[in-house]
């Protein structure tokens, strides 16, 4: 089906199941029990997820397939998005247009860091790519202000003109992004006893767009050019010697991946027109790393699932501050409830960060595969026959 | 070499798919029944405190936060009531707002934009927040209020001091109460006057970013309409740790005083810089040399430690201030937590008890109602005397003090003392004000 072999396409199959009932999925719990600060399910942290999901998706191309490390993909990430909110400042504020120039103006941007950094490998292409990154940010956060708008972040006005649009509303306001009259950020609440799940028009944009950033991955991962791109991995010497170029190839998938940062950066604008410049900072690049490692380079879904643990991570476990703590141990005598709220502290709220730095420290230790490893593993203690058989799908060997 | 697998059927196929999944969410769009976002249906109210947790503005997220809590106590009828028992409106009665408890959530807002505003999505669209408030930063503030007016709810902004928030970035579901640039400059230079004359000449150093350019204009033509003279104005790098570089050339430019407009750390290393290099020891045409820091917090003042003593620059709030207000908010802030609350606590304070008692006033919690509750609000009784929230812009016009770092202080918090309190109609300026102007508030926007 569609070009896949059985196997590719049942994973396809379950990807788009997953993201379609996401909705319902990730609000397991009821919305006024004390769980409820567990569930997911909200339009933006859904739409999020499928974003960084594209992102992650994207970066895996080059860094799973080829191996070469960029640290500098946010500055693709920022890129779209500028290209988006000025694309709603000028145009209109259909989504199409922002998203089409977003990933036209990232593959121009990543076909000129690409040619450049691509002349070294290894830890100089890393830091080739990250000086350009760091450099995108600071000229974003000041000399470029007059199209960036610094720090501040650039954002929509009443009187941008909107040529094929309206300036404002009839309303004095700003018109919101929308796809032919659908607007993004429309949500419908729908309840089933105390349960209650959104259904967000933005979100379903997102997961459709994912599925065919996924759908054009496995296509990459599976074709001749994806074998290149591995033998670049594997030998990249060898490559030269057998009378290969292997350059035009690393640059296609930098560029790929390029394009697919600059389409979550311009999804990101659509959903939420505001791009600011910390989208381009050297910690945005090291997230999309994190994510990738997280859920299992060189693997097809793994990078999904990083992007998802550690959005996961930054919106819910940050927001479990103390008051939540003491409501959860508040059935414990006084003084054993004051000792798990201070011994529990540090890990929630403000420290989420060293949640999710001891999760990835064990998730590397133990898991070098990622999370899918994970995955595999579990499946394989259900399933004893073939456990060669599920490996040699879903996970390439690492060359190094 | 590549087979490829394009059908026809294949093509219908997806783009059927595809259709499918584009139209899907429209089946759903039934018009909701709230008549505004988030209309609270409960015996419970949600605010939500977005405020810095990581980043360099943790500490003031830190005090910030502090201050909300003790707010929420007090609209719930918890401690001494502080600033609800000297507030000149008496709608407030304890029982939380209009008789709903109020309950919070926090977030984090990284001292980013983005994740500021991903943070109070979800608090509008998970936990039903009716409010917003916090930022330490003004291009976080801009940002979430920009937000805020999409989403259709209220945003109080905490301490943010860029001329933009009510200026060229304003909006109708924003407000603000803390002071801003152009206030800083028209409070400080009378004071300035007075103590170093006329005829000085100026050297900037300036944040490379929104705030420190709307600050260095503001310090500008307020210190050259006294007659002093702008030798020069040259822009950090915000990451920047190291100022010796930048103070090296002051040294040769003939300049008599140099202004800082950094905040936080950056502040703390170019003064203690400019220390070092043996600025405020030298002579320069005849006249002791000088440093001014237009924009000064306790949390600074204490970072910098002994270089503050004897420089000047304004503040929206101080501790030591002694009306009956100032000392029932210091009293029961330090009851709860210890010590003296920053200027940050007490206008994320204020924001909140403004808040509730807008609400209460207008008898909803609509955002337009209470936006129309709050413009052109006059009150008394929270710490700066009498103070107007102007209905073109959303700013909060009050006294504006002038500190100076202490010479002998008598504890780690008695850092600064008050030289002078501004009074609101010298440093109150025109909606259309140039350094203002390009902004427009639109319409409120109730959502839903």
């Amino acid at each position: 089906m569609l070009g896949l072999n059985k196997r590719d396409f049942s994973l396809l199959l379950i990807v788009a199941v997953l993201a379609l009932c996401a909705p319902f999925i990730l609000n397991p719990f009821p919305a006024d029990s004390a769980m409820a600060q567990f569930n997911a399910g909200y339009p933006d942290l859904m739409q999020r997820f499928a974003i960084y999901g594209i992102f992650a998706i994207g970066f895996n191309i080059l860094f799973g397939l080829t191996g070469y490390l960029s640290f500098g993909h946010a500055a693709f990430l920022g890129v779209g998005s500028y290209s988006a909110v000025w694309m709603f400042k000028l145009l209109s504020m259909n989504v199409i247009p922002a998203i089409l120039l977003s990933v036209v103006v990232a593959g121009l941007f990543s076909l000129l860091i690409g040619f450049i950094s691509l002349r070294r490998s290894g830890i100089y292409f890393s830091i080739l790519t990250l000086a350009f990154a760091q450099m995108s940010f600071n000229l974003a956060y000041s000399v470029l202000t007059p199209i960036t708008n610094g720090e501040t972040g650039l954002q929509l006005t009443l009187d941008d003109p909107r040529i094929l649009g309206v300036s404002r509303t009839e309303d004095g306001s700003i018109p919101v992004t929308n796809l032919f009259g659908i607007e993004m950020r429309e949500f419908t609440t729908l309840n089933f006893g105390n349960w209650s799940f959104d259904i967000s028009a933005g979100y379903y944009l997102c997961a459709v767009l994912m599925l065919l950033s996924f759908y054009i991955a496995i296509r990459i991962f599976r074709s001749p050019f994806g074998m290149m791109l591995r033998a670049i991995k594997s030998n990249n010497t060898r490559m030269t010697y057998t009378g290969l170029n292997a350059r035009p190839y690393a640059l296609a998938a930098f560029v790929i991946s390029g394009m697919y940062a600059g389409l979550a950066g311009g999804l990101l604008a659509s959903m939420d027109p505001l791009a600011g410049a910390e989208r381009m900072q050297w910690t945005a690049s090291g997230e999309v790393v994190l994510m990738t490692i997280l859920g299992g380079a060189g693997t097809l879904i793994g990078p999904v699932l990083g992007a998802g643990f550690i959005k996961y991570f930054e919106n819910i476990f940050s927001k479990i501050n103390d008051g939540v703590l003491h409501s959860w141990f508040s059935f414990m005598p006084d003084g054993i409830e004051n000792l798990m709220v201070t011994l529990v502290h540090p890990f929630v709220g403000k420290g989420w960060h060293l949640t999710l730095g001891l999760l990835f420290m064990l998730v590397v230790i133990f898991l070098p595969g990622g999370l899918v490893e994970g995955g595999q593993r579990i499946a394989r203690l259900f399933r004893r026959k073939k456990p060669d058989d599920a490996k040699k799908s879903t996970q390439s060997t690492p060359a190094e | 070499m590549s087979k490829s697998n394009l059908t026809r059927r294949g093509l219908i196929k997806t783009s059927a798919i595809a259709g499918a999944g584009v139209a899907l969410p429209t089946i759903f769009t039934a018009s909701s029944a709230a008549a505004f976002t988030n209309e609270p249906t409960g015996g419970s109210v949600t605010l939500g405190f977005n405020v810095p947790q990581t980043g360099p503005y943790a500490d003031e997220g830190a005090d910030e936060l502090r201050a909300y809590e003790l707010a929420v106590e007090h609209l719930n009828g918890g401690g001494d009531g502080g600033m609800m028992n000297t507030f000149s409106s008496k709608a407030l009665q304890g029982n939380g707002i209009m008789g709903k408890k109020v309950e919070y959530v926090t977030g984090d807002t990284q001292t980013k934009s983005d994740a500021a505003r991903a943070s109070a999505k979800s608090m509008i669209e998970k936990d039903s927040a009716i409010m917003i408030t916090g930022g330490s930063s003004s291009g976080v503030a801009v940002a979430v209020q920009g937000l805020c007016q999409e989403a259709g709810v209220i945003f109080m902004a905490g301490l943010t001091h860029s001329n933009d928030t009510t200026g060229k970035d304003k909006k109708a579901n924003g407000f603000r109460h803390f002071f801003n640039a152009y206030m800083s400059g028209a409070a400080l230079a009378p004071v300035l006057q007075s103590l170093y004359g006329s005829d000085r000449k100026a050297y900037h150093l300036t944040a490379d970013y929104t705030w420190g350019w709307t600050q260095e204009e503001s310090i500008v033509a307020s210190t050259e309409s006294l007659g002093w003279e702008t030798v020069n104005t040259v822009k950090t790098p915000l990451a920047a740790t190291d100022f010796s570089s930048y103070i090296a050339p002051v040294l040769n430019s003939g300049a008599d005083v140099l202004v800082l407009n950094h905040y936080g750390g950056n502040m703390v290393n170019s003064l203690t810089n400019a220390v070092q290099f043996g600025l405020r020891d030298k002579q320069v045409n005849g006249k002791n040399f000088e440093i001014v820091v237009p924009l000064y917090s306790r949390l600074m003042a204490r970072g910098a430690g002994e270089n503050v003593k004897g420089i000047h620059g304004s503040t929206n709030w101080h501790w030591s201030l002694q009306d009956d207000a100032s000392k029932a908010f210091v009293k029961s802030f330090g009851e709860k937590y210890g010590f003296p609350p920053s200027q940050a606590a007490h206008t994320c304070y204020v924001q909140t008890l403004l808040y509730a008692d807008a609400v209460t006033r207008a008898g909803s919690f609509n955002p337009c109602a209470v936006a129309e509750a709050l413009e052109g609000f006059e009150f008394d009784g929270m710490g700066n005397g009498k103070t107007l929230y102007r209905a073109e812009d959303h700013q909060c016009f009050k006294d504006v003090l002038v500190v100076r770092g202490k010479e002998n202080p008598t504890s780690e918090f008695d850092l600064l003392e008050v030289v002078e309190v501004t009074p609101a109609a010298q440093v109150t300026y025109e909606p259309d004000h140039p350094m203002f102007a390009g902004g427009e508030l639109g319409a409120c926007n109730p959502g839903a």
